[in-house]
């Protein structure tokens, strides 16, 4: 065990846990902040995924002992209203059947807006094949992720 | 209260409801901006409300709490039935609070979510729920005010006497209406004039799932809660030994714990956990048969050709038929296993105290979790509670207790609150799948090219009944015999979405097509002649209304423009299940010499569509489930254990893979029924019926991918 001095969601926090233990589950377990979803915990589906220094990661594969001193957003900061456009989108939409994979989601889609903020439908898909959905709410996911784009 | 600086939409518009007199002014969602407001948490509201009956309690201030007793796992029933009873009620959906119900014998009946059933099951009596309520604020109105009750109306939650010019809202009537006496028998609202029923609501709980609330089973806490992971025995297998020594090594570990063929492992937080039973070191011995699908191809031979097998109906004379025949169709078809693979995996939390139990969980079944808890622990059902999380997916795998009971167990061994989590490696080896199941099709064409005989005999695991005796075509067909055979697997089986007609849709729509080909038919002809001779000449007993059927297969040719392009190649299916109709149109484009996937066209009858949102989630829904189904995924076994253990082999459809879908419903005037099911079962045939159109080649088995038939067709699939 070994104390992890963490930057989430614009705090300071501290952990003590193992090394190996996956930020995945130092966010749930350790501090609560369950909305980061565990589905896969390989890397697969993407309903884990938060921002390390903002960008997109897979946080069921990402030793907390790697975190070091990297801001960590997770769905719970990604806005303090939720209200981020891509949030807005989602809500506007109607995205959700289920729900459970839609904060992985819409992590992974804010992350690629902001580094693509005009992104052809194409480049929509490409970024969001990395996210499984099994209730096959892709198209609205697709929908949603050109409407934030447009709206932000 | 709560201060918000920034109201959700509905939120304002209570709001503006009540400070602009009713007036509402033009409001830009995406530049909500409101000032400060006041807004009542739903508990604030529930502890000033008054009940009027299972469903339903208003409060002083006007707003109205409608439950929702059946499990939400992505159907939308937590939107759609409150939807209805706001209908009757005459409600202000912007003043409509949800909240799911836990399980209650004495309130609810069919508290659970599975078969497509729960639309049709409760549609008249939460229709009833709201108009009760709206019938007695009505008379406390009319009390009041000393006027008569058929001459106030009621509108968004305003009651209103013209003559008098008097007005309220129902929070001003509650305390009178609350303990007047319900009518037995009420009236309910002409269809005509619905105006919440019909329109696209959202998603009720879409703000918290957006904003990653803690909605779901795994996200439960407890104080002193701990948590466990279980290893399941291979299937046919039991527990021989147990060394646990490594496992309890692991820091964060508390206790293993062993009960039937499971070993768990216990501990304050996960993470060790998913170490933990890696090290577990169990040793199995052969308690039955030790499957391998090797074995469950040999017995599908056997008993395909077995002369024996329980007939689920005869009409006519078929041998006479087959004898007869100018020509005589026959073909094979074959599905693998499936696991549900729901993107939250099992998981549920127990607290057995001496007698007493609380649980908290995703399942479809509340009662079922209540019923085996009290058969296990012997005590009477009444002390067990069950409240019901929203579900991250279900697709029939939370209709089985198991991992219930495994939350009990623990929590009776190590005398604590606990959840039990799944991993996706347990959730795709610790069973309850959709077995796998081999149909033979034989159909028999006279000179003229007509249907004189038809044969189908499905072999299963474990699923009982592999056919539908009475579904299309039957009834079309003079001389026809349906039989079902049976092995009886170690392996775990259990519905999964669409259950038997998930698989047996695609198999019997795709050797329609091959008749089809046989008869030198087009596909939607054949069908058509078929309903047509049901319609005019039925033979024996009809499970499906012809009408409706025709209904969806005539749309569906007319909206996908059926043949009308020879440079798409068609598929066409048509299924009834769950008491919907569904009929899809795959279109392939052969563009520079490879098949591209453009689009499938559905038409659904369902009857009425209460949330077209919600309708048209499902119908896109079931048609990527059953094409991503269909085309990537298998379930294989290798000495009772899969092959399979998590997304990286077992695979699922993604965003790229999806093509364009184009949904339409017919209006045929019928209550609504369920469509959590129905739009899955055509998807399979549509598209291999397409496939075979485009390239000629014709896909017997699933996955497609998987066949040699499909392996050297490179099928794109494009969006516009």
């Amino acid at each position: 065990m070994a104390n992890y001095n963490l930057k989430i969601n614009g705090k300071s926090q501290t952990v003590d846990v193992e090394d190996d233990t996956p930020l995945l589950w130092v966010l749930r377990d350790n501090l609560g902040l369950v909305g980061t979803k565990f589905s896969c915990g390989i890397a697969q589906c993407g309903a884990c995924t938060v921002h390390v220094d903002g960008k997109a990661t897979f946080s069921c594969v990402t030793p907390i002992s790697s975190v070091g001193n990297s801001e960590v957003t997770t769905i719970e900061g990604l806005s303090e209203e939720g209200n981020h456009p891509v949030q807005k989108a989602w809500e506007e939409v109607d995205v959700a059947q289920c729900g459970y994979c839609q904060a992985g989601q819409i992590m992974n889609a804010a992350a690629f807006l902001k580094q693509n903020p005009n992104p052809s439908m194409e480049e929509i898909d490409n970024a969001m094949n990395r996210n499984i959905c099994r209730c096959g709410t892709y198209h609205k996911i697709r929908e949603a992720v050109a409407l934030a784009a447009k709206t932000k | 209260m709560k201060t918000v600086t920034k109201a959700s939409r509905r939120d304002f518009l209570k709001i503006a409801g009540t400070t602009a007199g009713g007036l509402f002014i033009g409001f830009n969602w995406f530049s909500c901006d409101s000032p400060k407001v006041e807004v009542l948490s739903t508990e604030e509201i529930l502890s000033q409300a008054k009940s009027f009956n299972s469903y339903l309690s208003i409060s002083p201030t006007g707003d109205v709490v409608i439950y929702s007793p059946n499990p939400e796992l992505g159907q939308n029933i937590k939107t759609s039935f409150p939807m209805v009873v706001a209908e009757e009620l005459e409600a202000d959906w912007e003043k409509v609070r949800v909240v799911q119900a836990n399980l209650d014998a004495e309130k609810y009946d069919r508290q659970l979510t599975g078969g497509s059933g729960a639309m049709p099951h409760s549609w008249e009596r939460l229709r009833k729920a709201g108009a009760t309520a709206k019938f007695v604020l009505v008379a406390a109105a009319a009390k009041t005010w000393n006027v008569p009750a058929e001459e106030i109306t009621v509108e968004k939650g305003i009651i209103s006497h013209k003559g008098s010019g008097k007005k309220g809202h129902f929070g001003e009537f509650v305390a009178e209406a609350a303990i007047m006496t319900a009518p037995e028998e009420v009236t309910l609202k002409d269809k005509k004039d619905f105006k919440i029923i019909g329109t696209p609501v959202k998603n009720v709980d879409a703000k918290d799932i957006y904003t990653g609330k803690p909605l779901y089973g795994i996200d439960f806490q407890r104080e002193g809660m701990k948590h466990a992971m279980v290893q399941r025995a291979p299937f046919g297998m039991k527990i021989k030994s147990v060394d646990d020594s490594a496992a309890r090594s692991v820091s964060g570990v508390t206790d293993v714990v062993q009960f039937g063929t499971s070993v768990a492992v216990v501990g304050n937080t996960t993470w060790p956990l998913l170490k933990a039973k890696k090290l577990l070191k169990v040793e199995y011995e052969a308690d039955g048969a030790v499957e391998s699908t090797a074995d469950h191809d040999r017995l599908f031979a056997e008993l395909m050709a077995k002369g024996k097998a329980e007939v689920k109906r005869k009409d006519g004379n078929v041998d006479a038929a087959f004898k007869s025949a100018a020509k005589v169709v026959t073909a094979e078809y074959q599905c693998p296993f499936l696991a549900h693979s729901p993107m939250e995996p099992e998981n549920f939390f127990a607290h057995v105290q001496g007698d007493k139990v609380e649980l908290v969980g995703p399942t479809q079944t509340p009662d079922r979790a209540r019923q085996e808890t009290a058969q296990l622990l012997g005590i009477p059902p009444e002390n067990i509670t069950v409240e019901i999380t929203r579900l991250g997916g279900g697709f029939g795998r939370r209709l089985r207790a198991d991992y219930v009971i495994e939350a009990v167990e623990v929590s009776r061994a190590i005398n604590a609150p606990v959840k039990v989590t799944w991993s996706r490696e347990d959730e795709l080896t610790g069973g309850a799948y959709r077995p796998a199941v081999r149909y033979r099709f034989e159909a028999a064409l006279d000179a003229n090219n007509t249907l004189i005989g038809y044969k189908l005999r499905g072999v299963g695991m474990n699923a009982g009944n592999t056919t539908r005796e009475n579904n299309f075509p039957s009834g079309a067909v003079d001389n026809l015999l349906i039989e079902s055979i049976e092995h009886k697997s170690t392996i775990t089986t259990n519905a999964w979405r669409a259950p038997i007609t998930n698989f047996l849709a695609y198999a019997e729509q795709s050797f329609l097509d091959e008749v089809a080909l046989a008869a030198g038919k087009d596909p939607v002809d054949l069908r058509m002649e078929l309903l047509n001779r049901a319609k005019t000449n039925p033979v024996g007993e009809l499970g499906y209304d012809v009408d409706r059927m025709i209904g969806v297969v005539k749309t569906a040719a007319e909206k996908s423009n059926w043949g009308k392009n020879p440079n798409v190649k068609q598929g066409f299916s048509v299924y009834f299940s769950h008491r919907s109709y569904v009929a899809q149109v795959a279109d392939i484009e052969v563009q520079g010499g490879s098949p591209v996937l453009k689009k499938v066209t559905a038409v659904t009858d369902c009857g009425m569509v209460v949330n077209p949102t919600g309708a048209n989630h499902q119908v896109r829904g079931g048609i990527v489930d059953g094409m991503g189904h269909a085309m990537y995924t298998n379930l294989t076994f290798e000495n009772g254990v899969p092959k399979q253990r998590n997304f990286d082999s077992y695979r699922l459809i993604r965003m790229k893979e999806v093509p364009e879908i184009d949904t339409h419903f017919v209006d045929s005037g019928f209550d609504p029924t369920g469509l959590g099911e129905p739009a899955l079962p055509p998807t399979g045939g549509a598209i291999a019926n397409a496939i075979f159109a485009a390239t000629g080649r014709r896909l017997r088995s699933q996955p497609f991918i998987e066949q040699k038939e499909f392996s050297d067709i490179k099928l794109e699939i494009k969006r516009a």
